[in-house]
């Protein structure tokens, strides 16, 4: 038909108008690390952090503290969380990665919710350990939104490099592993055992990350298709 | 504008020569068929993107190229129609010139802009979706199928009614009676025959006469 043929004319000259832009318009760029090399960086940058708080806060107690498994588990289950995630997220912002390592944070996860619980059972079990008052718990509030914004723009311009085509999927992950990277680095300053009063503020403020992380940081990474 | 291939080896000696759409390497489209092709496809494409990488804007523009048909027919493999697989395609070139940086030339370059292109189609069928469509489509149009009453309709039933007044009204008076009873009114043989005085046995044999002269009169009209 002679309409579909001018038609599918003006499209090639269309794209090939876009093809000419783009390539007048090419800059040379380097091939993004991996995704493990990407999630390394950034759990350095966030380990700096922890050291430069330690030796702010001071680390009283904490060696003695993880001698009690319930206490050591939940940390090794928070650093195991914000590493795994922390990968999940870079690899998810890739284009063609599977969308099933969102799944693999899921493990550590289930350990430091876990481990984090069974500190309250102890509670119950043997009462009258040290309980934080009101004062503690709004420390301990906002030490981890504290520490979570800097980690949170730090992983969102990493991942803004990459292309996410599954924003809120890989904002979500990168809010789990500013969580857990958050509620890592609390452990080494935390004066006090796990309550269930602590454990709830806790998952108050990874859930008020997390969720913060999923809307704005879904909206920050889901750029539309426009030329950068 | 063709692609001539410098040699197996020597990935970044590509030329241009004018005359045709396709920027792939010709000289081996013989080999072209199933998987065999699809790995040579893919090789070059991966090629041609590693060259973009580091700036080779020839490179750049043969991949670009090279990936419209690609990226259209995934798009209407999803379901896009029309004028919509044009803007996927823009859609989908513009993601891959922000994006390239994300492309590990190690790694196969038709599911990373496979990945892309279903992304940018989602995304197309979303806002196509949310927004109200004109169809424009004759043949569905005419095929369409009226639930109402047809045209005269009416007109056909109520000729039909008059046809069949007239006839019974020119029926002989016992006949006429006992179709209008029995057959129209639907009454029972007592309660005709207690209106018109008739016995039972009468009223049978003037509905019998009654039918037989509808039927044959109707029919005559008809013919």
């Amino acid at each position: 038909m002679p309409g579909d043929g001018s038609r599918a004319s003006c499209a090639m000259t269309r794209h090939e108008r876009l093809v000419e832009e783009l390539a007048g318009r090419l800059d040379p760029v380097r091939p993004l690390p991996s995704p493990v090399a990407r999630a390394a960086l950034w759990l350095g940058a966030a380990l700096l952090l922890g050291l430069g708080l330690a030796a702010l806060a001071g680390t009283g107690g904490f060696m003695l503290r993880m001698r009690v498994p319930d206490l050591a588990l939940a940390a090794l289950g928070a650093v195991l969380t914000a590493a795994v995630s922390a990968f999940a997220a870079f690899a998810t912002s890739i284009p063609g990665r599977s969308a099933g390592w969102a799944l693999l944070p899921l493990p550590p996860l289930a350990l430091w919710i876990g481990a984090s619980g069974f500190g309250c059972l102890r509670e119950w079990i043997a009462p009258g350990t040290d309980i934080p008052g009101g004062h503690t718990v709004t420390g301990c509030f906002s030490f981890l939104v504290c520490v979570s914004v800097p980690l949170s723009a730090l992983i969102v311009v990493m991942l803004r490099r990459a292309c996410p085509l599954r924003p809120n999927l890989t904002a979500a992950l990168g809010g789990l592993a500013v969580a857990a990277a958050a509620a890592a680095l609390l452990m080494p300053v935390h004066p006090h055992d796990a309550t269930a009063t602590d454990l709830l503020i806790h998952a108050v403020a990874v859930a008020l990350i997390i969720a913060a992380n999923g809307l704005a940081g879904g909206r920050l990474l889901s750029r539309d298709a426009r030329l950068s | 504008m063709i692609l001539v291939m410098a040699g197996d080896m020597a990935p970044r000696s590509w030329t241009l020569a004018p005359g045709s759409g396709r920027a792939l390497d010709t000289t081996r489209a013989g080999e072209r068929n199933g998987g065999g092709a699809r790995m040579v496809l893919e090789e070059e494409l991966a090629t041609l993107m590693a060259s973009a990488q580091g700036g080779d804007a020839v490179a750049y523009r043969s991949l670009l190229k090279a990936c419209l048909p690609v990226v259209s027919a995934i798009a209407r493999a999803q379901g896009v129609r029309g004028e919509a697989v044009d803007d996927v395609v823009q859609d989908t070139l513009m993601t891959v010139h922000r994006a390239r940086a994300s492309y590990d030339p190690s790694r196969p370059f038709l599911p990373w802009l496979r990945a892309i292109t279903q992304r940018r189609t989602i995304d197309r069928l979303r806002r196509a979706g949310r927004r109200p469509r004109e169809v424009n489509d004759p043949l569905a149009y005419e095929a369409e199928v009226d639930p109402g009453p047809a045209p005269g309709q009416g007109l056909e039933a109520r000729d039909r009614a008059a046809a069949l007044a007239r006839a019974v009204a020119a029926l002989p008076d016992g006949q006429r009676q006992a179709v209008e009873h029995l057959g129209m009114r639907e009454l029972s043989l007592d309660e005709t025959a207690a209106l018109t005085g008739r016995s039972k046995g009468a009223l049978k044999v003037n509905l019998h006469r009654a039918l037989k002269a509808l039927r044959a009169s109707l029919t005559q009209e008809k013919e």
